[in-house]
């Protein structure tokens, strides 16, 4: 890599802010890899526009993650300037597309987290958190309905999509405890009514997605055995050929701006 | 260039009617003040600064409207505004002015229902068709050509037509 990695601060408000814009950039992008390669136009444009929305959430949890931490750094060096080993987004998040069916179920899990975590997160103790919460709850609504329809039509559709849907359930099944843990720093922040507990939004979760799965006529994993290791920077191989992707720009043209 | 001193009130009152009227660059029958996109505009000691709160989170219409409000106030000679984006309240698809909702239906695109609570986003929708005025009508795509905007049919006049999404 040409330019160098930036230094971050990590102190627990800042790697909280990080981590959640971490989630929303890196499914984000993932959603625009879709760009142009949607099976259908609409569909086309709808993983764009959701991809707009998590980037936005994105950018705006960047920008407070640096003014808490007060060094000059920016969202843009958040995005561009970090390796792989300080990215601190969720296993499930960098996961490859796959076929339609692997990016719509990671696309659910997802979103139905997404959906109860930001409308929690409204009453955030932090006024900014709490209003990019009340901003993102509207927006996860959306990609829920819209991922939740999906599910069923690729679930109950044909033998072939059904097939595809499981798969892609059953393979990842083991990224979404990492949704549900926190550590030491952010249960601190947890206490003081900074963040919630998302423990605390498991059963919900799991109501809502077992819901849409049955209707779907497909089925959970049995296995609780649970992947982590995002939130500190331990990735899977997929992250840093994204971000090579990313970053490429900005780590070949240091600085470039139009 | 022959300066006139205003009181506050009045440079606020000049401000805001000259940021009132840049409209979106992807809707540009609306205005700012139409879809309750421009928030607030303060003065502190003669410099003036607008607020703006976006619709969705990455709406690529706010960089170029920041930048109309400047060169909008500019060109009223109000020297160096300044514009910020406020993300609470939350922007509703409420606060679109009754003067809005007929100018987008005038445009061909469908304005939000009343009431953008969580039902009316999860319940049955009934949407008009902004041509024929038909209401058997039936939803293509969640997604449409903006962040703002769903894909309608209408199954009376068969016309494809764009339906400003309840937020």
């Amino acid at each position: 890599m040409a330019t160098a990695n930036i230094e971050v601060s990590e102190t627990p408000l800042v790697l909280y802010a990080l981590r959640r814009a971490d989630d929303a950039l890196i499914l984000g992008h993932r959603l625009s890899e879709w760009c142009g390669h949607a099976p259908a136009m609409e569909e086309d444009m709808a993983l764009a526009n959701m991809g707009l929305d998590l980037l936005g959430q994105a950018r705006e949890l960047d920008t407070y993650a640096a003014k808490v931490e007060g060094r000059g750094n920016d969202e843009d060096k958040f995005a561009y300037l970090r390796d792989v080993r300080q990215y601190r987004n969720l296993l499930l998040v960098e996961q490859p597309n796959g076929d339609f069916a692997r990016t719509m179920v990671r696309q659910f899990f997802y979103a139905a987290f997404a959906d109860l975590y930001w409308r929690a997160m409204m009453a955030s103790s932090d006024a900014t958190l709490a209003a990019i919460a009340a901003k993102s709850e509207k927006e996860s609504a959306y990609h829920l309905r819209h991922s939740s329809e999906w599910i069923v039509r690729l679930g109950d559709g044909t033998e072939e999509s059904h097939r595809r849907a499981q798969n892609a359930i059953d393979d990842l099944w083991a990224y979404t405890g990492e949704m549900f843990a926190v550590d030491d720093g952010e249960r601190g922040l947890i206490d003081a009514g900074i963040a919630i507990d998302p423990a605390t939004l498991k059963s919900r979760w799991l109501k809502t997605v077992t819901g849409i799965v049955n209707e779907a006529t497909l089925a959970l994993p049995k296995s609780d055995w649970m992947q982590q290791g995002g939130r500190i920077g331990s990735h899977s191989e997929h992250l840093g050929h994204l971000l090579s992707e990313l970053q490429s720009l900005q780590r070949t043209f240091p600085g470039a701006t139009w | 260039m022959v300066t006139v001193a205003l009181s506050d009130a009045d440079l606020r009152r000049r401000a805001w009617s000259a940021a009132a009227q840049v409209v979106d660059p992807e809707i540009p029958v609306l205005t700012i003040a139409d879809l309750g996109v421009l928030r607030d505009v303060a003065v502190h000691d003669g410099h003036v600064e607008v607020a703006i709160t976006p619709t969705y989170s990455g709406c690529p219409a706010m960089n170029m409207i920041a930048l109309e409000i400047e060169l909008a106030l500019e060109r009223e000679g109000i020297r160096g505004p300044k514009v910020r984006t406020v993300l609470s309240p939350a922007w509703t698809t409420d606060w679109m002015s009754e003067d809005g909702r007929r100018k987008l239906r005038e445009y061909g695109i469908a304005p939000p229902l009343p009431g953008s609570s969580r039902r009316a986003l999860f319940g049955e929708q009934q949407v008009a068709c902004p041509q024929c005025g038909s209401v058997d009508t039936e939803l293509l795509s969640e997604f449409g050509s903006t962040s703002c905007k769903a894909l309608w049919r209408c199954k009376s006049c068969r016309e494809p037509f764009d339906y400003f999404k309840c937020h």
